[in-house]
This record gives C-alpha cells, sequence and structure tokens, in this order.
C-alpha cells in the first residue's frame, strides 16, 4: 500500500507525520477525486504527504482505520446517508470534498421538481430511490470544507499540509474579481459576457474569467457580498434575470439568493 | 471434477462508479453469475429542463469528470445541430485535438493505473511506484502531456472553459501548440515503450462473437459527428441514434441497458478498431495486427490493446493537426448562436465508447427535453453476457474462486466502465 510504497518527507532529519486519509463518494462524477491523480506533477509529492489507505477508484483492498476522511458528491438516497455517518463515526477530520459535498453541486438543480416527476421524466413507471440533493452537512458534522467544481489541486494540497501540520485553514474571504484583476484580465462584463465573479468566493485563482469564460459561481458566495448590487450591474448590462438565475442556482452554493430570486421572477411572471 | 466456486465483489475497485459482480457455480453448474449497477442516478436529463442552452454543456459536462471534454463536446454538438450552426474548420480541429487529448489521458489512465496492476499482480499503482518506478514514471508522463495539451486547448483539463456553443472563447497559443507538438513527437518512444510492457501481459484467452457499434468512418478515423454503424450491417444516420439504442429498463442496474441485433452489442475502442481498422494512422494499425488485434476480435479483455492501439493513432494525427492549425492564420474563434425551436442529436466518440446528447429546445432556446446515452449503459448487457459466458467455461473446465474473481474482474475493467456516467 501507499504507507509501503511513497517515501515519507523528512525535516531536519526527523520523519513529518503521514495521516492516513481515504477518500469516498457519494453521488459525484468522482472529478474532485481524479484531480489529484490528474495533477501528474505533484501526485508523487502528495503521496509523500499522506498515506493513502482507502480509494477505490484507485485501488483495491482499503479500510476503515483512517484519520482523515475527503467525502465527495452529495446526499440523494438513504443508503449514501448510512455510509456517510460510518465514514464519521471512523474519521476524526472529515472533509466535504468539492461543490457536490458543500453544496449539492450541480446535483441539486434536480431539488426545482417534485421527485416524483424527477423518477418519471428518466425511469418512467420504473421504480427507483431517489431524494432531493443535500450537502453533506445536512446530515452530518463537517470539519472543513473544499469549495470548487472540481476543486483545485493546489488548494487541496495546501489544505493537507495544513492538517499535517496542524496549521489553521484560511479561505479567502474576498471574490473572484480580485484575483481576475490581479491577474489583468480585461472584465467579461465589457465583452457581454455575464460572470458571477463579483460575489463568488475566490480561491481558484479566476480560473473561468482567465480563460475568456464567465463564472457560475461554483466555489459559493464570498464573505461580505451584495447580490444585489452585482445583479443591478447584470442588468444595466444587459443579461437577462434568466442568465442571472441560471449561473446563481447552478451549484448550489447561492441557494439562498436563488430562491428569492426565482420568487421576485415568479412574483413578476404573475405580475 | 465437479467444482463449486463463489465470486461476491462489493463495488468492485478500480473502476469508475460502484457495481458488483455475483457468481455462483455449485457441482459444476452455473447458478448465477450477475453484473449488478447500483449506483445513484443524478438525474441529468430532468435537471436540464428549463435550462437555457448554454448551460447544456456546462452542466452535462458534469456527469463525467473523466470524460467531461467527450460530454462537453456532445452537448455543444447537439446544440448546434438544433441551431443549424456549422463550425469552423478552424474550431473543428481545435475540438478534435482536443478530444484526442483526452482519450490520451483516459486511456492511458486506464491502462496504466486501473488494468495494468492486475497483469503485474498489485492491487493498485500505489505499489508500482516502488517496484516499477519506470513504468509509473512514464504513465504519469503520457498523461500529463495529455492533460497539459487540453489545459492548453480547452483552457482547464476537467470541465473545460473555454468550449463554447459556436466555438471556443479563446484560441490556444502558437508558441506553446509548437513546444507540443514536439514533446508529442518525442512521446512515441513512450508508447512503444508501453507497447513492450503490454506484450509480456498474458490477456486472458476468451471470445464471445458480438456485435460492435461505433460511429463509421468516412475517410478518417472518426471521433466527432457521422453516421452509425455496427458489424452486424446496421447503418443509421446520427439523428436515428435511438435506433440504434433502444434503451430498456432490467432490475439488477439504476443504469438503463440497451440491445441492437442481438441481446447485447458493445462500444469502445475495440468497436471503433473492428469497424475503422482501415482509417487508423499505418503505425496503429501495425501495431495492432503486432499484438494480434485485426477486425472482427471478439476478445473482450483485447479492449485494453485497442486502446493503446488508439493512443498510437491519436498522438499521430494529433502532430498532424498541430501542423495544420501552426500553418494558418488564426480565424475569429467563436461563432454568434442564434436560438430557434428544434432538436439535436450529437454523437461523438469518447474513450468509453460512442456517446449521444439529445435536446428539444423551445423558440427561445430553453431545453424542453434532453436525453443523454452514455458508452457504458450501452456495454451493461455485453458485460453482464460476457461474464456468464466466462462462467459457464469455467464452471465446467474447472477453477478456483480467486482466479475466476480476478478474470471476472478483469473483464469488466476492461471495459473500462464508468459507471457513475452510465446511471448520471
Ligand atoms: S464538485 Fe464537480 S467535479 Fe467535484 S464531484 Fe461534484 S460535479 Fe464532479
Ligand atoms: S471578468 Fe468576472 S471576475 Fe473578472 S473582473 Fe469582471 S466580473 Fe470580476
Ligand atoms: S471562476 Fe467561478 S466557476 Fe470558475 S472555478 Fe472559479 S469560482 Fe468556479
Amino acid at each position: 500500500m501507499a504507507g509501503a510504497a511513497a517515501e515519507g518527507k523528512n525535516f531536519l532529519g526527523v520523519p513529518v507525520y503521514r495521516p492516513r486519509v481515504a477518500f469516498f463518494e457519494l453521488s459525484s462524477c468522482e472529478g474532485c477525486q481524479l484531480q489529484l491523480l490528474n495533477n501528474e506533477a505533484t501526485l508523487l509529492d502528495f503521496l509523500s504527504l499522506v498515506e493513502v489507505v482507502n480509494f477505490r477508484e484507485g485501488m483495491s483492498g482499503g479500510t476503515d482505520d483512517y484519520e482523515i476522511a475527503f467525502v465527495e458528491g452529495s446526499v440523494t438516497r438513504s443508503d449514501e446517508v448510512e455510509r456517510l455517518k460510518k465514514i464519521r463515526a471512523n474519521a476524526k477530520v472529515l472533509v466535504a470534498f468539492g461543490s457536490c459535498a458543500c453544496f449539492g453541486g450541480v446535483n441539486q438543480l434536480k431539488n426545482r421538481f417534485s421527485p416524483d416527476w424527477v423518477k418519471k421524466e428518466v425511469y418512467g413507471d420504473h421504480p427507483v430511490e431517489t431524494s432531493p440533493a443535500r450537502p453533506l452537512e445536512d446530515f452530518v458534522t463537517i470539519d472543513l470544507r473544499i469549495f470548487g467544481c472540481p476543486v483545485k489541486k493546489e488548494e487541496v494540497e495546501k489544505i493537507v499540509a495544513g492538517i499535517a501540520i496542524g496549521t489553521a485553514i484560511a479561505y479567502p474571504k474576498y471574490p473572484v474579481c480580485m484575483e481576475c484583476k490581479a491577474n489583468g484580465n480585461i472584465c467579461l462584463f465589457d465583452v457581454g459576457e455575464p460572470c458571477l465573479g463579483p460575489v463568488t468566493r475566490a480561491g481558484c485563482d479566476s480560473w473561468c474569467p482567465n480563460n475568456r469564460a464567465g463564472c457560475w459561481g461554483c466555489r459559493g458566495p464570498a464573505d461580505d457580498i451584495n447580490i444585489e448590487q452585482m445583479i443591478s450591474i447584470m442588468d444595466k448590462h444587459g443579461f437577462t434575470k434568466d442568465t442571472i438565475m441560471d449561473r446563481l442556482e447552478c451549484f448550489g452554493g447561492f441557494a439562498a439568493y436563488a430562491g428569492q430570486l426565482r420568487e421576485s421572477l415568479n412574483a413578476e411572471d404573475r405580475g | 471434477m465437479k467444482i463449486n466456486c463463489d465470486v461476491n465483489v462489493h463495488h468492485l475497485s478500480r473502476v469508475e462508479g460502484h457495481g458488483n459482480i455475483k457468481i455462483s457455480i455449485k457441482d459444476g453448474q452455473l447458478r448465477q453469475a450477475t453484473w449488478e449497477v447500483v449506483e445513484t442516478p443524478r438525474f441529468f436529463e430532468a435537471l436540464l429542463v428549463g435550462k437555457k442552452w448554454d448551460n447544456a454543456p456546462w452542466i452535462t459536462g458534469r456527469i463525467c469528470g473523466i470524460c467531461s471534454i467527450g460530454h462537453t463536446l456532445a452537448s455543444i454538438r447537439a446544440v448546434e445541430n438544433a441551431f443549424g450552426i456549422l463550425p469552423t474548420d478552424q474550431t473543428k480541429k481545435l475540438r478534435l485535438l482536443l478530444k484526442h487529448m483526452e482519450t490520451l489521458q483516459s486511456h492511458v489512465l486506464h491502462l496504466y493505473f486501473l488494468a495494468a496492476p492486475d497483469f503485474l499482480n498489485a492491487g493498485s499503482v500505489f505499489p508500482l511506484i516502488r517496484s516499477n518506478p519506470d513504468v509509473v514514471a512514464r504513465a504519469a508522463h503520457l498523461k500529463k502531456l495529455a492533460n497539459d495539451i487540453c489545459d492548453c486547448v480547452g483552457g482547464r483539463r476537467m470541465h473545460p472553459t473555454r468550449t463554447v456553443v459556436g466555438g471556443f472563447t479563446m484560441l490556444p497559443d502558437k508558441k506553446e501548440l509548437a513546444g507540443f507538438r514536439d514533446r508529442l513527437s518525442a512521446s512515441v518512444a513512450d508508447l512503444q515503450a508501453t507497447a513492450e510492457l503490454f506484450s509480456t501481459f498474458h490477456i486472458p484467452d476468451f471470445s464471445r462473437e458480438t456485435e460492435f457499434v461505433s460511429l463509421k468512418g468516412a475517410g478518417d478515423y472518426p471521433f466527432i459527428g457521422g453516421d452509425l454503424v455496427s458489424t452486424d450491417g446496421v447503418l443509421k444516420k446520427e439523428s436515428e441514434y435511438r435506433q440504434m439504442t433502444n434503451e430498456y429498463m432490467v432490475e439488477q442496474s439504476t443504469s438503463k441497458w440497451s440491445r441492437l441485433s442481438r441481446q447485447s452489442f458493445a462500444v469502445g475502442a475495440l468497436a471503433r478498431v473492428n469497424n475503422n481498422f482501415s482509417f487508423l494512422h499505418p503505425a496503429a494499425q501495425e501495431l495492432s495486427a503486432g499484438a494480434g488485434l485485426t477486425p472482427v476480435n471478439h476478445n473482450p479483455y483485447m479492449n485494453n490493446i485497442a486502446q493503446l492501439v488508439e493512443c498510437v493513432h491519436v498522438v499521430l494525427d494529433s502532430i498532424g493537426l498541430i501542423e495544420e492549425l501552426l500553418g494558418s492564420e488564426w480565424q475569429e474563434p467563436r461563432q454568434p448562436v442564434t436560438a430557434r425551436a428544434g432538436t439535436g442529436v450529437g454523437a461523438v466518440e469518447v474513450p468509453r465508447g460512442i456517446l449521444y446528447h439529445s435536446y428539444d429546445f423551445d423558440e427561445a432556446g430553453h431545453i424542453t427535453k434532453c436525453d443523454c446515452i452514455i458508452p457504458t449503459s450501452q456495454n451493461h448487457a455485453n458485460i453482464q453476457h460476457d461474464l456468464t459466458a466466462l462462467a459457464s467455461k469455467f464452471a465446467s473446465e474447472g477453477i478456483q474462486d480467486r482466479n475466476l474473481e480476478l478474470l471476472a474482474e478483469m473483464l469488466v475493467r476492461s471495459y473500462d466502465p464508468c459507471i457513475s456516467c452510465s446511471v448520471h
């Protein structure tokens, strides 16, 4: 296993403690886990930082003896609630890994409809079990959140290193716009592209605007944001309420605001 | 000797998603051989209803972390077909290059990290880091190259950012592209070493006559759009994909199953090689023939070799694509999009086989109906029938539990199933 395979890190000749980590997935695309395998350049460094003892996507075997559990995906079925509670009982630190786990992710878009309609639309009369998509925190206590759809590997490594050496984890409080401006991008509003950069929590290094694609808010709200102001700015740039709504509700991080906006839209419709 | 044998694999490892294998043999009689899919559905086809067209590629890409580029491109093609948008030559080339690099990174991930440990007697790639460091380094190197090119062309290796209906938000840097061309040329040696490694592996000797479905090549080895073909002689248009997939529900699976001329069919690298061998790059054809893979091959374990053959093809083809891109001036990256009512279908060959997206739109471009048919869901029935045939064979020949378990696991892994994707 990883413990025997990867050489441990030394600091002044003293071996640094490598926490035993496990990865689990509930309803998800497994992309957040793959992000770890997908960074070939630093994968081996990462493996020297931790001891991976459970990672079904990448290895056979696996054990319940772990300290940090990374749980990806949202909860959409009763057996997932049971699995999650068991993981909570085993883990010292439970990490909600990615936006599905933190907010429900794209999966929670189905919560706009009744479960019966959703089932009928996809499976007809064939019976399937499903419940509204929920974040982990609706069922168990979460120690740590890693935002993003997908998560950013650099951030994951920083956080894991932090846990290993016991430093506090600080998320950026400011929005994506700050990173975007620091990166010298042209503002997408000026070229007619909607963007949730003004209200979304930074930490992704303005991943999408760097590629001239507007932000969809995958990391959820930053601290102290002003949604109304952003909506009125987007309004002035000619973006429809529909467009703003689609972005706000995409990953579930802005669920509270999106709900309000939808109500006001419906009220206008009735108006 | 009458044998008894029980295999019970819960949540098979080294595959994407959740599936179980159950085999029971009593007194040399096969009692049960089942491939169960227990993945939770996420209902993408329902959650897209009411969303505007620009949401489709962004959201459906999240069906799968491994083939997010393939989903994004199938989705874009479906929207463009519905709105009557023809991609420019430049956009087509960039999309194919991106597609090739997803194929390369996914095949390398499967061949080295998911399949090879079985052949090297390891539970995962982790022990190989010490025992076979050069092998792991080579795999990491190839994957990194493919992923770096995906970053450069698509903006991000997973859940790409630059790929949009109408083209790209931004074009790659030509100097970077030239660098990648050179790295691709240098990687041919890595692929040769990979081929040598796999030539030392013992591919299980097992065949079952199968119908193979893929896009139909017309001059090129096909990846994005075109007619649909099967080895049993079925030929359909892209828009008629439902006549190719014929989905139905079964008890043992939360994924739907498919059938065509027989009780099941297969899609994926082996299906593509079987249907389009003559369109492969000559060097890929040569490697394929050398490894004993010529059409039509009915051994499902040979899908591993077919993936290797495709790695060679996509690398060599990508070098050519980059040359062509470097040889012409950049054009506008993105065409304007005007929504209209109608239906559009996009068929794309993703690493695990042919993928279909189909959407109905109202006049304002809101989705009223959505259908996504995933390669692995098309393969589930075939995996089941292979498993039954494999277990029957050994029920009469005799085998130990552990060996049958390994062969059954390797069989399922050969399909490189993407189970969460198949349920979506
Ligand atoms: S957060 Fe995004 S990338 Fe991560 S599992 Fe969910 S859908 Fe996949
Ligand atoms: S492009 Fe988006 S993130 Fe960047 S400055 Fe403009 S609004 Fe902010
Ligand atoms: S720019 Fe927005 S959508 Fe893109 S990764 Fe960052 S937070 Fe997520």
